[in-house]
This record gives structure tokens, C-alpha cells and sequence, in this order.
């Protein structure tokens, strides 16, 4: 019996060693981001061998649930830097006021037009399309052409093709009906998505559930057209059982179809290490660790002296006219717009 | 002097007691009713002053009302649903003995620790418009179309409820049945009652306990059900749970996601209540038998049909969709392959989230066994304050330690930010959080197992025991332990479950880098490409066979030489 009582008690002695605290090291900064969050451990540990610091990444849900528990433990802070607030939740962010303000000096390579915040208290790291992708091989059979605009996909010949993920419920959903904003205004864009929704529109709850369980050209489902990145397509040809000369989808990139995901990275406000906080935030915008982030996230590096890996200069287009939505006006109209949405598409 | 001896003796045994039954109340208060308090407060009070507006917003849109009686109709008719095909089965289970059952139930409880997405997919390749069935029925038939088509219907969900559900109510029920004399209902069949006559008004009333818990579990799973109704159900159905991660984190609306929060709850524990009451008024005392001497071998005919028939039906429920998975998992672009598999042991990118199969079972594994150790002990505990004497307290505390059930994680999540933020109770991001929370929702599990097995012990055993000079804690060992052993190791294997199962959707907290096997699953399922959905498939698969090794293996498990029961 004892035995076995020791056995059961094996995982919780494990456990509390694990929990104990470390004797003392240097510093030790914790990062809190999503769980979308990758990168080379190569990487973080050569930022540890030139700094002394240690970086501990704490991954606390999505993007807006981190934010969020950022804001709830903005006078205790959880951790010194935060990762991965994007242009839709900026406004939050900026006005609960949880980062200060930071002049990186890596702040010269990374274009104007990526930069939300004049006082520089959110930092731009890193930026995604979500463009309509569609199924390569379903279009090379069809007599129609993939589609290549946000109108096209409400003629009657594309009726019940395309499958797109809940904006209340999902990221890229809600990018995509910042797209249609964007371009129909908000005078338009509800007519646009009851005419999508009299086309046939499917709406899937996020985006492992679209991409997954109804994309024709990655599961069973029956959809050539779905809601994704424009880094999609490389991301196929980069983890292909066998890397084919073509990917198998394509992300269509035209005028005012994709919605930009800017993301950035701050020093949280309470921080007992801001000057080690700031040398985290430079080596996040460096050439480094910018340019190990597409392979491991599938977004483009902010920094432009940033190289691209292969496999996003062959298989990835940027689109050049995506339609934007200021972050104020995302802030201040998002629970209407999803509303207004949610009554027009789903009720 | 040697009474007086006794009575310290008795006063310390005394202190002991409730100085135990302390520790699930701290628990609690710590891990559950504090941090809920401060969230609610801070969402209610954000200033000082008490602002309830957000509650007639709810009152007066009239959606919320929908969503509310939704949600209540599709619970109940799943749970009705699960009762009536589990119950034959738990007979089975209960009454024959047949090589392969340890196995089979351990089949049965797996749905429970996959990700919806994947078990979605699964359904989809079995019973989609591209699917095995539909296949074959245009083949066979000769049909030019698909001719079911259950996507986003509310039929999808109610098979995918019973999918996750069945074992709970098939463990639970025929756990308790298992100790239940045969001898009762073959003397009413002697006496002319029809066999189900015999059932109806002798064998169904016995089993009512059982019957009663599995059911209030099935339910409130079901109630707080978030993937299956949001994935299979598509987007038109909407249930409370949804409505509150929605208001909390993309909307940043507190006040509203923390009065809905309090809707679930409040209606929860009213549902708890009236259960508690019929529950304990219910449970009487019946002479438990030893499961050797009710069990008997398929021989006859009837014997046959009548098992056949079940495990037959749990083969198509549940053992399809999981063997769906295992084949895919091993199918690649041109045709079986362990290249998935291999896959996972590869780090390409030499990335830092990168989890090795054998540090994600690990942990996995650690994790759950001490959310066991945690949970059956102070399940053990609560069950034991809740059957000592009777008090009115009783009726009260039984629904409290329900209700992390029925509690958000996103609200229950946020209140250990905000509560948890100052030494010692600085938890915030550490490690041993993760087998707290799992060990909340693992606790009701234990009691609902436990209680009816304990209510139904014949309180004669004990005082005989008593007479004949037994010490509590020897009675305790002796008597009602070993009657109570297999329904504590039901409880123990769905705190197992629970916590295996959980990534990140169910108990809402910032983690560390200890990567489990679910949150692998997700990782992979995050990105475009071929290799990761295959490797997301084998670590499923992964996921299934050790939690069938770990299922089995509690089942195995004795403390001493208690008999068997």
C-alpha cells in the first residue's frame, strides 16, 4: 500500500519541485502572448547568451483573451512584455493604457504605413493578410474561374461554394468582415452579406472548423472557396507530405478582398525590468528573430531589412490594395457590427 | 479512567473529522467562490457603486431568452436520449461477464478526451455528403445524391452529445447496478410479473440514484456544451457558455458576460437544489451483493441477442467515429504511411513550442494523476460531510460543489488573475493551477459516483460492526469501503478523463511552457498543410491509447486486499 501511495504521490512531489522557485539568476522576463505564438528556440536562446536574460513565454488563449488578462492584471502585471495585440484590439489596449512608451531604435527599418501608434507605446512585430483562398484543383475543372473579387462570390454561379468563419466567434471571421467594410462602406456591407447569404454562404465557427472540416481541398467537405491567409498556400507546400512543384490552393490577393492583420509588441506598464523589457522589444524587431517568424507563425516580418525564407517569395503574394479599417473605428463599432452581422447572416 | 481514555480518544477523532472536512471547504473558497466573487465584483462594481444595467439589456432583447431555452431543451432531450441507449447497455455491463469488456469500456470513455474539431471531422467522414455512409447508400441504391445530410442540424448535435456522454451515464449506472441483488427481481418473476413488469416496478426504483446522477451530469454537460453545438451545429445555435466568452473577450463587456455568468450559475444550482432533495429523499438502503455473484456468462440464445445487440450498437456509436480517426491518422496521399507519426518526433524548425510525443504524454499523465489524487481525495472527504448525521446544511452544500460544472472558464479564468495576484497566492502562470482547476471539475464527478453508492450502504452493516468492537476508521475500511470501491474508481477514471481531455477551452488560464497532448493537437491544428492534420490525427490516436491504458489501469487498481465487490 504504501507503494503505491508513494506512486500516487509522485506527480505532485514533481509537480511542487517544478513550482518551487529557482535560486536566483540574473533576470528572468516573461512574455505574455497568444497561443499562435512560435519561434526557434536557437533564437530565443542566442538573445539569453548576448543579454544574461532568460525569457519565459507565458501563452494565455487568443489574441483577445491575452489582451484581456493583461488589462485585468494591469496593477499587478503578469509579465513585462506583451506579444501579439493586433490592429483590431489596439484600441483596447491603448486606452486602458498597459504599455509605455518605447523609441526602439529598430524602429527605422519597419515602413510608416504599419505604425498605429505615434507614441510608439505599441510597437509593430509582425503583419498577415486574410484574403479568400480557394481550391486549385476544384477551379481547374470547373468551367468558372477562381473568383477574384468580394462581388463575385454573390453571383448566382458561385452559389454555395464558399464557406466563412463567424466574426464573433473567430479572428480571421471578423478580419474578413473588416475587408467587406472596408470596400462596401458601412452604408454597403450588409446588403453585400445578405446577398451572400441568398448565394449560399457557409458559416463555420472558426477557422480549424472551415479550413478542416469544409475546404475541399484540405478535408471531406464540399466548399472550394474559404475564408484564410494569404500565407496559406505556402504554408500547404511547406507541410506537404511530399513538397509539390504547385500549392494546392490559392489565396486571392486583388484589390480591397484582404483585410491586414497588423501586429504588435509592448512593454507593459509595472515592469520591475524595463531596461531588460526594452532589449527584449529590440531583439523582437531585429533581423533575427524577424526573420525566423514566417516559417514558424506564416505572417511577414515588420522589419524590412528582413529576408524571406524561400517558400514565401515563390509560394506567397502580398496583396498591395488591402482594405483597411482604422483601429478607432474597429474600437468604437465592433459590437454593432457584429451584431448587425450576426442579425443579417444568422437569424 | 479508561472512559474518560475514550472520550478523548472519541473528541480527537472528532477534531479530526472536521478539521478534514476544513480542507474542500478552503479548497473551494480559495479556488473557486473567491476568485468568482472578485470578478463578479469587478464586473458589477466597477466604480465603488453597484451597476446592474446590463441586466435589462438582457431582459429586454428577447435573444437571450432564446438562448436560454435552447440550450435548456437541447440538455434535456440529450440527456434522454443517452439514457435510453446507455441503460441496456449498463444491464450488459452490470449482469454479464464476456471477454473483452475491460476494453470495451475503456472504448466507450474515450470520445471524451478528443477535440471536438477532430470528432466533428470524424462524424463528417462517417455520415457527411462525402461520407462512408452516404457511399455506400448511393452505391447500394443506385441514388444519384447523398440522402442524409445531418450537417448543422440539431439531429448532428444530439448524436454527438450521446457520443461524449454514453459511458458517463454507462459507468455510472452500471457501476451501481453491479452491487444490486438479482435475487429481487427473479422473485417477482416467480411470482408472475412479466419480465418487464419485473423491471418497471422493482429493478428501476433500485436503480434510481444512479440513474438520477448519471442523468444531472449528462445534462449539465450538455448545458454548458461549446464546441459540439458551435462546430456540428454551425453558427445559428447559440447557448449561454458561447454568449459569455464572446462578451468577456471580443466584446470587453464584463457586466454582461458576468450577469450571464451568474444566469448559469444561479440556474444550475437551482437545478442542483431540487435534485439534491429528490436525490437524498430517493436513496434507501438495499442489500449490495458481491459482483461475482450477479454476473453470469453468455450461454443462452437470448443471452446472446440481447449482448450482441448492445455492444453491437456501441460499436457503430462509438467505436466508428474513433476507428475513423485511428485509419486516417495512418492514411497518407498515397495510401497507408506512418509518415505522421514518424513526423512527430521531428523538430524541422528547431521550434521552441515544439512538443515531443513523450514529453507531452508525460506531462499529460502527471498532470492527471495528481488531478486524480486531488480529486478522489477530496471527493472522498465531501461525500463523507455529506452523509455524516443529517443536517439541513447538507441540502445546501451538495449543490455548491457542483457548480464549477456549470461555471464559464473564461469568467472563472479571469477571476484568478485579478484574485491570485499577491504572495502568497501569487498562482498567476505557475504550473500547479492547471491540476487545481482540473480537479474542480473533476470533484462533482467523484460525488455524483460516490454518493449513491455510499447512501445505499445498509446502515445495520455498520453498527454491527460497531457492537462487535470495531473502531470508526476500522468500520469505514471494513464496511463501507469495499462497497464503495468501484464507484470511487469511476470517479477516479473521469478525473482522469477531465483532465486529460482539457485543452485550454474548459479551464481558462495562462500556462507555462508544459505542453499536454491535447494543446499539441491544437497546435498542429493551427496551420495550413497535409502533415500537420496528419500529425494532429496521430497524436489523437496517441491521446486515445494511453488514456485507455490509464483507464484500464486505475480499474486494476487495489488498495490492499479489500475483497471483490
Amino acid at each position: 500500500m504504501s507503494k503505491k501511495l508513494i506512486l500516487l504521490l509522485l506527480p505532485c512531489i514533481i509537480l511542487l519541485a517544478a513550482c518551487a522557485p529557482q535560486p536566483a539568476e540574473p533576470v528572468t522576463l516573461r512574455l505574455m502572448t497568444h497561443d499562435s505564438f512560435e519561434i526557434s528556440e536557437d533564437v530565443l536562446n542566442q538573445f539569453t547568451a548576448d543579454t544574461g536574460i532568460s525569457v519565459e513565454v507565458l501563452k494565455s488563449g487568443d489574441g483577445g483573451a491575452a489582451l484581456t488578462q493583461a488589462i485585468l492584471a494591469k496593477d499587478n502585471p503578469l509579465a513585462d512584455v506583451f506579444y501579439g495585440v493586433d490592429n483590431t484590439f489596439l484600441s483596447r489596449a491603448l486606452d486602458n493604457d498597459i504599455f509605455m512608451s518605447y523609441n526602439s531604435p529598430e524602429l527605422k527599418n519597419i515602413p510608416d504605413a504599419l505604425k498605429l501608434d505615434p507614441q510608439n507605446r505599441a510597437l509593430p512585430v509582425d503583419y498577415g493578410d486574410v484574403c479568400l483562398n480557394y481550391d486549385r484543383a476544384f477551379f481547374a475543372q470547373s468551367p468558372l474561374d477562381p473568383p477574384a473579387s468580394l462581388e463575385d462570390l454573390t453571383d448566382p454561379a458561385y452559389a454555395n461554394l464558399t464557406v466563412v468563419e463567424n466574426p464573433a466567434t473567430s479572428t480571421p471571421g471578423l478580419a474578413f468582415l473588416l475587408a467587406t467594410i472596408g470596400h462596401f462602406g458601412t452604408d454597403g456591407y450588409l446588403q453585400y452579406w445578405s446577398d451572400l447569404k441568398a448565394n449560399g454562404v457557409a458559416v463555420a465557427d472558426g477557422w480549424e472548423d472551415a479550413y478542416w472540416g469544409q475546404f475541399s481541398a484540405a478535408s471531406d467537405g464540399d466548399r472550394p472557396i474559404v475564408v484564410s491567409y494569404a500565407t496559406s498556400p505556402a504554408a500547404e507546400v511547406f507541410f506537404a507530405e511530399t513538397p509539390p512543384a504547385e500549392s494546392p490552393t490559392a489565396a486571392v490577393v486583388s484589390d480591397e478582398t484582404c483585410f491586414r492583420q497588423i501586429e504588435f509588441v509592448g512593454v507593459l506598464k509595472g515592469t520591475k525590468y524595463p531596461a531588460e523589457a526594452k532589449k527584449l522589444v529590440d531583439f523582437m524587431l531585429g533581423k533575427t528573430f524577424q526573420e525566423d517568424i514566417p516559417l514558424n507563425m506564416w505572417v511577414y516580418p515588420a522589419n524590412s531589412t528582413a529576408s524571406l525564407p524561400d517558400v514565401f517569395t515563390k509560394f506567397s503574394v502580398v496583396p498591395q490594395n488591402p482594405a483597411t479599417v482604422s483601429p478607432e473605428d474597429i474600437q468604437s463599432n465592433r459590437e454593432n457590427w457584429i451584431e448587425a452581422w450576426t442579425q443579417t447572416v444568422l437569424q | 479512567m479508561k472512559s474518560e481514555e475514550q472520550i478523548v480518544k472519541l473528541s480527537s477523532l472528532f477534531t479530526i473529522r472536521y478539521s478534514l472536512f476544513l480542507l474542500p471547504l478552503a479548497f473551494f473558497i480559495l479556488f473557486y467562490f473567491y476568485p468568482l466573487g472578485a470578478i463578479l465584483k469587478l464586473s458589477f462594481a466597477p466604480a465603488g457603486g453597484l451597476d446592474f444595467s446590463a441586466l435589462g439589456k438582457l431582459v429586454r432583447t428577447g435573444y437571450y431568452l432564446r438562448v436560454l431555452s435552447f440550450t435548456f431543451w437541447q440538455a434535456t432531450a440529450s440527456t434522454a436520449l443517452t439514457l435510453a441507449l446507455a441503460l441496456p447497455g449498463a444491464y450488459v455491463f452490470a449482469r454479464y461477464d464476456f471477454p473483452g469488456k475491460a476494453t470495451l469500456k475503456a472504448v466507450s470513455t474515450l470520445p471524451f478526451v478528443l477535440p471536438t474539431v477532430v470528432v466533428a471531422n470524424a462524424f463528417t467522414a462517417l455520415l457527411g455528403p462525402r461520407g462512408v455512409l452516404n457511399g455506400w447508400l448511393m452505391a447500394f441504391f443506385a441514388l444519384p445524391r447523398p440522402p442524409i445530410d445531418l450537417t448543422h442540424t440539431i439531429w448532428i448535435i444530439l448524436l454527438a452529445h450521446v457520443f461524449y456522454n454514453y459511458s458517463v451515464a454507462l459507468r455510472i449506472i452500471s457501476s451501481y447496478w453491479q452491487n444490486l441483488p438479482a435475487d429481487v427481481t427473479e422473485v417477482a418473476q416467480m411470482l408472475g410479473a412479466s419480465p418487464a413488469r419485473a423491471f418497471r416496478h422493482v429493478t428501476l426504483p433500485m436503480l434510481k440514484p444512479a440513474i438520477g446522477a448519471a442523468a444531472l451530469l449528462v445534462f449539465m454537460f450538455s448545458f454548458t456544451s461549446f464546441g459540439v453545438i458551435l462546430i456540428l451545429g454551425g453558427a445559428k445555435f447559440a447557448t449561454i457558455e458561447v454568449e459569455i466568452y464572446r462578451q468577456a473577450v471580443n466584446l470587453f463587456n464584463l457586466p454582461v458576460a458576468a450577469t450571464l455568468s451568474l444566469v448559469q450559475i444561479l440556474f444550475t444550482f437551482g437545478l442542483m437544489w431540487v435534485y439534491t432533495r429528490t436525490q437524498s429523499n430517493m436513496a434507501r438502503p438495499a442489500k449490495l451483493k458481491s459482483s461475482r455473484s450477479v454476473q453470469r456468462a453468455v450461454r443462452t440464445a437470448k443471452d446472446r441477442l440481447i449482448v450482441g445487440g448492445n455492444l453491437g450498437l456501441m460499436m457503430v456509436l462509438l467505436a466508428s467515429p474513433l476507428l475513423a480517426l485511428i485509419l486516417r491518422s495512418f492514411r497518407g496521399e498515397n495510401g497507408w504511411t506512418l509518415t505522421f507519426y514518424r513526423e512527430l518526433f521531428i523538430n524541422r524548425r528547431g521550434a521552441l513550442f515544439f512538443v515531443p510525443p513523450g514529453e507531452a504524454i508525460f506531462n499529460s499523465t502527471a498532470i492527471a494523476l495528481t488531478t486524480v489524487v486531488f480529486a478522489v481525495a477530496l471527493g472522498i472527504i465531501i461525500v463523507l460531510m455529506l452523509t455524516t448525521g443529517e443536517h439541513r446544511w447538507q441540502k445546501w452544500l451538495d449543490p455548491l460543489f457542483m457548480l464549477p460544472l456549470a461555471t464559464s472558464a473564461v469568467t472563472l479564468g479571469f477571476g484568478y488573475i485579478i484574485a491570485l495576484n499577491k504572495p502568497p497566492l501569487n498562482l498567476r502562470g505557475s504550473l500547479i493551477l492547471v491540476p487545481i482547476a482540473h480537479t474542480l471539475v473533476a470533484i462533482p464527478f467523484v460525488i455524483r459516483s460516490v454518493l449513491p453508492a455510499v447512501r445505499s450502504i445498509n446502515p445495520n452493516l455498520r453498527e454491527v460492526a460497531a457492537v462487535l468492537g470495531a473502531s470508526p476508521r476500522k468500520v469505514w475500511r471494513a464496511v463501507d469501503f469495499p462497497l464503495i470501491r468501484r464507484a470511487l474508481l469511476v470517479g477516479a477514471v473521469f478525473a482522469f478523463t477531465v483532465s486529460m481531455g482539457e485543452f485550454g477551452a474548459t479551464v481558462f488560464i495562462a500556462r507555462p511552457q508544459t505542453p499536454t497532448m491535447p494543446v499539441a493537437i491544437i497546435r498542429f491544428l493551427g496551420q495550413p498543410g497535409a502533415l500537420n492534420y496528419g500529425q494532429a490525427l496521430a497524436m489523437s490516436s496517441l491521446l486515445m491509447l494511453v488514456c485507455a491504458v490509464g483507464f484500464i489501469g486505475i480499474e486494476r487498481f487495489r488498495l490492499g486486499d479489500e475483497g471483490e465487490f
